[in-house]
């Protein structure tokens, strides 16, 4: 039964394994080892790849523009939510209820639904390829998730410490900031995690609104690379990395709050 | 409280962010569904019901809900059976266990390009990792163009979504095998009662939700795929692997038909509400206790 077990494990690592490290090491070898030996270890050991693909592309720009439209996008998404469900907290009775409704009204509809009226939309407005148009649409996208998770996690706070809070005489502003946010700070980074995982990797909503080469996201340019680099696996496996890198090393720090993130998420379908 | 005002205030900034670029462009969207817009031009039509029927009647797009319906049914089971199977291995918290489910998990954190591109490379017919293993083990007969063959193109990217979330899903059921508390296994072992035994009638009966959430995500999940299709195939070869929202995306951006593409996605959210209803009854209906 150990063997059986065992055996199991090391099969499914090996699938999961496997790829992930033949992609890691297509990074270091040239182009004609590689066709050599797709699969082997890389001889000679070359950092040309990733050289050539910073000083060949604006790889930088694309990091860096995937690095402002999450960054910004997330943080938008948690303030404005954050105060919806601190309302809805608040309310109480009917109106959190509609309130609530409305929002997770939004759960159904997908963005591919949604997808020809945002582009006719963000076009009249003029917001195609501006990354603040990016940000409105993806903040706007997200707000059913975002709220149905914060408010959720903010149901459970005791009223009666705010009460208390209330009677000394902190206003709503501050018991947002002083008691709502703190005290729901660990769900929070939570949902932040996972809303991060969706607007680095989203591929659609950049794709509707972006087309300018400079303003790119990363799962945008690996696209567009895979357009010119046909023949060039080792290249694209390379942009492939570079674009794993920062989730990799958040997963590994903050592994806690993207499970518990994810678990969050799946739960609400 | 005291201030509605504020309160108000607080909800507002968002709620008018959300009614103007999430709410009206559905209402939009459904509107479009009954004219002949291409998408650029000023001025468009009200046709009626032609574009849902011209639709219905599309050989592509019965195709494709086809293929939508292949492809969630074989990610459903296939992924559901090796999460579980993960769970029932790594549930205790030892530190191998706990390594191997933040491996297993991983891939959940990557984009569906990144994963799309490194199947691509994974899948490719002469460079790829599958047909040179296959090659290696003596099996050539069986080395495929995997993502280029009509009759596995589907399957095999079934196989990829699966690779990418079953991690997550092992993650639901081990938190679900961790409340079944420790005294009732251990009664059963007591009473002389076998692994299957214990599995078929205290572990698998008290998993009930977990499974049910499970299914429901991937359901749910599997039936809005998009970015790996689109990525691996783009809906080849010869629509093989087109589904609803690869369809969607097709008529609208690559043949200007506005109008049939806002319908087809409106039939594409009648389903798709369906199915999540379905899902909220399973949710509703499954609630095990214990004491």
């Amino acid at each position: 039964m150990k063997i059986m077990k065992r055996t199991v494990l090391l099969l499914y690592g090996g699938v999961i394994a496997a790829p992930l490290y033949i992609v890691f090491i297509s990074m270091f070898k040239s182009s004609q080892s590689f066709f050599a030996s797709p699969l082997g270890w890389p001889k000679p050991f070359t950092l040309n790849n990733p050289i050539t693909l910073f000083r060949e592309q604006p790889m930088l720009q694309y990091f860096l523009n995937s690095v402002e439209v999450t960054f910004s996008t997330v943080l938008l998404e948690l303030l404005l939510s954050t105060l919806i469900a601190f309302a809805i907290y608040c309310f109480g009775g009917k109106i959190s209820a509609i309130v609530f409704a409305l929002f997770t009204a939004g759960l159904i509809v997908p963005s591919q639904v949604n997808m020809l009226p945002i582009y006719s939309l963000s076009h009249k407005l003029g917001w195609t390829d501006h990354h603040y148009g990016l940000m409105l649409v993806s903040v706007a996208l997200l707000m059913p998730v975002s709220v149905f998770m914060i408010a959720g996690f903010m149901k459970l706070l005791s009223h009666e410490i705010m009460e208390a809070a209330s009677i000394d005489g902190a206003g709503e502003w501050q018991l947002y900031a002083r008691f709502a946010l703190p005290l729901s700070a660990p769900s929070i980074a939570a949902a932040a995690t996972f809303l991060f995982v969706l607007v680095w990797n989203d591929l659609l909503i950049p794709m509707l609104m972006l087309n300018g080469k400079s303003k790119l996201t990363l799962p945008l340019a690996m696209l567009q690379f895979r357009g010119e680099f046909v023949t060039n696996y080792p290249m694209l496996l390379t942009g492939v990395v570079v674009t794993a890198i920062p989730m990799t090393v958040m997963f590994l720090f903050l592994q806690r709050y993207f499970v518990a993130g994810m678990m969050a998420g799946s739960l609400k379908g | 409280m005291r201030n509605r005002k504020l309160l108000w205030l607080f909800l507002l900034p968002g709620l008018l962010l959300y009614l103007a670029i999430f709410m009206y462009p559905t209402v939009t969207g459904l509107f479009y569904s009954f004219t002949n817009w291409d998408g650029v031009s000023p001025s468009y039509h009200l046709v009626g019901l032609d574009n849902y029927k011209d639709t219905l009647t599309s050989i592509v797009f019965r195709k494709a809900l086809f293929n939508n319906v292949k492809f969630m049914i074989a990610v459903v089971l296939a992924q559901t059976a090796v999460s579980l199977g993960l769970a029932l291995l790594l549930v205790k918290n030892h530190r191998i266990h706990v390594v191997l489910r933040a491996l297993f998990f991983f891939p959940a954190v990557l984009s569906s390009v990144s994963v799309g591109l490194i199947w691509s490379f994974v899948y490719d017919p002469s460079l790829g990792l599958i047909n040179a293993a296959l090659d290696r083990l003596g099996a050539d007969a069986w080395m495929q163009n995997w993502t280029g063959s009509t009759h596995i193109a589907l399957y095999a990217i079934a196989f990829v979504q699966v690779w990418a979330h079953a991690g997550q899903m092992m993650i639901v059921f081990i938190a679900g095998l961790q409340t079944i508390p420790e005294e009732l296994n251990e009664a059963a072992r007591i009473d002389g009662a076998g692994r299957w035994q214990i599995f078929r009638r205290i572990t698998w009966p008290l998993l009930a939700p977990s499974a049910t959430i499970v299914v429901a995500y991937t359901t749910i999940q599997s039936f809005k795929a998009f970015d790996l299709i689109f990525t691996m195939t783009d809906g080849g070869p010869n629509y093989a692997t087109e589904i609803l929202t690869t369809y969607i995306y097709h008529t609208a951006f690559a043949s200007y038909a506005f109008g049939p593409a806002s319908a087809g996605s409106v039939i594409f959210l009648i389903v798709l509400s369906v199915l999540t209803a379905l899902q909220f009854r399973l949710l509703r209906g499954n609630r095990i206790a214990y004491s």
